[in-house]
């Protein structure tokens, strides 16, 4: 099992580079592109972009898919949804949840102030 | 993998919230996701003490969790382990952290929900995913408004 924190290490390093980045912004709008697609924009040749994509993959933000003499490179999003949902479902519970804690706990306080005067 | 941490100042002392946050009778009163009722409320707020919470949404569904006290410091700190009866909604255990922190006004509370994978993920979960995510977000961002 790949450890959490080499997980975390791995995407922030392949985020740090700004070619990368934009590789990853591409796909998100795209249903997956091909190498020399993505090369397109850049000014380096096929083989460091090849490089930005090992990066990329071992970090589990893309994955490539070769059918015949293409490769389609895809983003990989599905890791980062489960994790926005689980997010999302908790922030939502708990917040509703500490609001009314606060009126609770503020209300006690009051009744307890009165009480020791 | 994934935790959630807010935080809250409340004009309460101390005391006062972390009787509100962990005894049956405060948990019957503000547990749950909106203005549903909580139909049960069992807690014993201490080391290897458990709690168990049933409630029912507005919608009308209801939903168990239970968990066990894992660290209890009275005024100041709470761990809990928790899990959903049945697991549909989400069939691994997490970790609950509490910690109270007296401030002028009353109790600054630091609230931490965290998903755990594994013991790597527990022990490392302050860091969490919510910046990493956040950062990915804002490099998506970044990235669309500079083409």
């Amino acid at each position: 099992m790949v450890n959490y924190q080499d997980r975390l290490d791995r995407t922030f390093a392949a985020l740090t580079d700004p070619t990368r980045r934009a590789i990853l912004a591409r796909l998100e709008h795209s249903d997956g592109a091909s190498i020399s697609q993505l090369a397109e924009p850049f000014e380096i040749k096929l083989p460091a972009v090849m490089k930005h994509l090992d990066v990329l993959e071992s970090a589990g933000l893309i994955n490539r898919k070769k059918s015949g003499r293409t490769v389609t490179v895809r983003l990989r999003a599905q890791p980062m949804r489960e994790a926005m949902a689980w997010l999302h479902r908790y922030e939502r519970f708990w917040s509703a949840s500490l609001d009314r804690l606060t009126l609770l706990a503020e209300s006690a306080e009051k009744a307890t102030r009165r009480t020791e005067r | 993998m994934t935790s959630l941490t807010l935080v809250r100042r409340i004009r309460a002392r101390p005391q006062i919230v972390f009787d509100a946050m962990t005894t049956a009778e405060g948990i019957a009163r503000w547990w749950g996701p909106d203005a549903g009722p909580v139909l049960i409320s069992e807690s014993d707020p201490r080391v290897g003490g458990r709690y168990r919470v049933r409630f029912r949404r507005q919608a009308g569904s209801e939903h168990e969790c239970s968990g066990e006290f894992l660290k209890v410091v009275k005024p100041e700190h709470v761990i809990m382990s928790w899990r959903w009866k049945g697991g549909e909604e989400d069939p691994a255990e997490s970790r609950v952290e509490i910690r109270l922190r007296a401030i002028p006004e009353g109790t600054e509370v630091t609230f931490t929900h965290a998903q755990l994978d594994n013991e790597a993920s527990r022990q490392s979960h302050e860091e969490g995913w919510t910046g990493a995510l956040n950062k990915l977000e804002a490099l998506f961002a970044t990235g669309v408004s500079g083409q």
